[in-house]
């Protein structure tokens, strides 16, 4: 064989190479656009239409706004049992880590207005315990970790906005339905918080932070 | 469609002039014609009993704005609620709510547990979602969202398949995005079960 011949073997062989890399790039990439908004889709028609939360027979939260952090957490901690909730774990079983992750991203730039419908009797007294704690029984100021305006930031979820049934459920059944199983994960952070708190005083604060904006 | 209206024409005057049965007002009356005896349902008619009292309102709404747009809705309801005030409607809507409904049983039953299996987990990789999440778990209904139990196989599947051909009910409802993602085979064994729970 001479050395032209092998060349030409060898550029077409790279050439090939190249080609079928670049095209399963291609091919990986068109259904995984498609998919995800898809997915996208799906995920609005339970969590409202631009992700401002509803209420069906559950609570379904607030996402918009979210911080993709801890929307990649929770997601795990359904996929895993961790947090327990039948719908939930049923849609997050089949999501690829990578979906999860594209999925986390996407609300982030979603800004629609508060779901509301609170009582707002006690929104002053919610107020001081988001920002004061109550020393006396235990509890953090909660802007200490959740922020002033309750924003959130990396694992620490957004506050702000979210729906208040939503929000009443999870703090007055935390050791029910989150840090489920042996292993030990953020919720135990929160876990004292939600104990400590009597039912009226979560109301109060659940109600001021859902008409944060 | 024209001979089920001349069926229910007939009936409407058969019913009107034979079962009046006791305790029921005529505003009732003006009902039950077509939603049958007690309420239950007739042919194109769906069950009103045991309906949540604020979906009721809701859809009257939806028919006086004509935003619930569909054949039926058209030829019948619109004119059957236009002259209806605000107050006799949420009158009716809380009787209607009162009467305990009946099952229509009148689905495929070997469908009915693939149905229940697609009403509780939907079918997530097919981005279809858990009716469970809204309707509850023995399709009751809460709030304005309505039971679904034992409403009649065919108009069940009816209305499940209007949203896909783009027609509405409930401004901003998700159900459009719902039946988008059901197939045939969904819808049937979606409304066999539904109609045999009580
Ligand atoms: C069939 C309805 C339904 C669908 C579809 C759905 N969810 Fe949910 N989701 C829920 C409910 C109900 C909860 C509340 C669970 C609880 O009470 O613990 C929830 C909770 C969550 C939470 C936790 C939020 C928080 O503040 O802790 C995240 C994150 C989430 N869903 C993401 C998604 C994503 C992403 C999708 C799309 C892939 C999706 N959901 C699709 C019903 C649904
Ligand atoms: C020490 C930091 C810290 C403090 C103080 C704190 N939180 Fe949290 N909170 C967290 C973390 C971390 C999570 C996420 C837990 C998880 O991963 O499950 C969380 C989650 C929550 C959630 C669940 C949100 C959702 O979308 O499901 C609520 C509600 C909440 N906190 C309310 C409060 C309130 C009210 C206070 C004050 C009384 C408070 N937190 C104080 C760290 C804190
Ligand atoms: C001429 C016959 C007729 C009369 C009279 C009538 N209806 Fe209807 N109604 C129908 C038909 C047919 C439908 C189904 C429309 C469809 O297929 O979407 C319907 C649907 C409804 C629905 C929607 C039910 C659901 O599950 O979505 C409500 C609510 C309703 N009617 C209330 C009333 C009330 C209240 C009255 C009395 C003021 C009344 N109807 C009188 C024929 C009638
Ligand atoms: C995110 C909440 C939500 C989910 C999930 C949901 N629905 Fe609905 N459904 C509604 C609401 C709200 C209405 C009333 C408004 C309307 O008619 O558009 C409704 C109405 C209906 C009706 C009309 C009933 C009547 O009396 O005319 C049917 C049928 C129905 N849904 C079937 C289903 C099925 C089947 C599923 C699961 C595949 C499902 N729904 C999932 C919220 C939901």
């Amino acid at each position: 064989m001479s050395a032209t011949g092998l060349r030409l073997i060898l550029q077409t062989a790279i050439l090939a190479v190249a080609f079928s890399v670049s095209g399963h790039a291609q091919e990986r990439l068109a259904p995984a656009r498609g998919g995800l908004e898809a997915k996208l889709e799906y995920c609005k028609t339970c969590h409202g239409l631009s992700g401002q939360g509803y209420l069906g027979y559950f609570a379904m939260p607030r996402l918009a706004g979210q911080q993709p952090e801890y929307i990649e957490a929770q997601l795990r901690a359904f996929i895993e049992r961790r947090r327990s909730n039948p719908v939930m774990q049923n849609v997050a079983h089949v999501l690829s880590p990578s979906m999860v992750t594209a999925l986390a991203m996407h609300f982030k730039n979603l800004n629609p207005k508060p779901f509301g419908g609170a009582p707002r009797g006690s929104i002053a007294t919610g107020k001081k315990i988001y920002e004061e704690g109550l020393p006396e029984a235990n509890v953090p100021a909660c802007s200490a970790c959740h922020g002033n305006e309750g924003k959130g930031q990396n694992e620490i979820p957004r506050l702000a906005g979210q729906v208040y049934p939503y929000l009443v459920g999870q703090l007055t059944g935390w050791k029910q339905q989150r840090g489920q199983g042996t292993a030990v994960d953020t919720s135990a952070i929160m876990a004292p918080t939600a104990h400590n708190l009597t039912r009226s005083q979560v109301e109060a604060v659940a109600a001021y932070v859902s008409y944060l904006q | 469609m024209k001979r089920i209206g001349l069926k229910l024409a007939i009936l409407a005057i058969f019913a009107s002039t034979v079962s009046a049965w006791a305790g029921e007002s005529a505003a009732v009356r003006n009902c039950t014609w077509c939603h049958g005896a007690g309420a239950q349902g007739y042919t194109v008619a769906p069950r009103l009993a045991g309906q949540r009292p604020q979906y009721i309102m809701s859809q009257i709404r939806s028919f006086r704005e004509h935003a619930r747009n569909n054949p039926f809705s058209r030829q019948y309801m619109w004119g059957a609620v236009a002259a209806l005030d605000p107050y006799t409607a949420r009158e009716l809507a809380n009787y209607f709510a009162t009467i305990a409904p009946k099952p229509a049983n009148d689905g495929d039953s070997t469908l009915a547990s693939r149905g229940r299996a697609i009403y509780m987990e939907g079918i997530p990789e097919a981005n279809i979602v858990s009716c469970y999440a809204c309707h509850g778990p023995n399709a009751e209904g809460v709030r304005d969202i309505p039971r679904l139990g034992g409403l009649a196989y065919s108009y069940l599947k009816g209305r499940l398949e209007q949203w896909g051909q783009g027609y509405h009910s409930t401004p901003g409802s998700p159900m459009p995005m719902v039946a988008s993602h059901l197939g045939p085979e969904e819808i049937e064994a979606l409304t066999s079960y539904l109609s045999f729970v009580r």
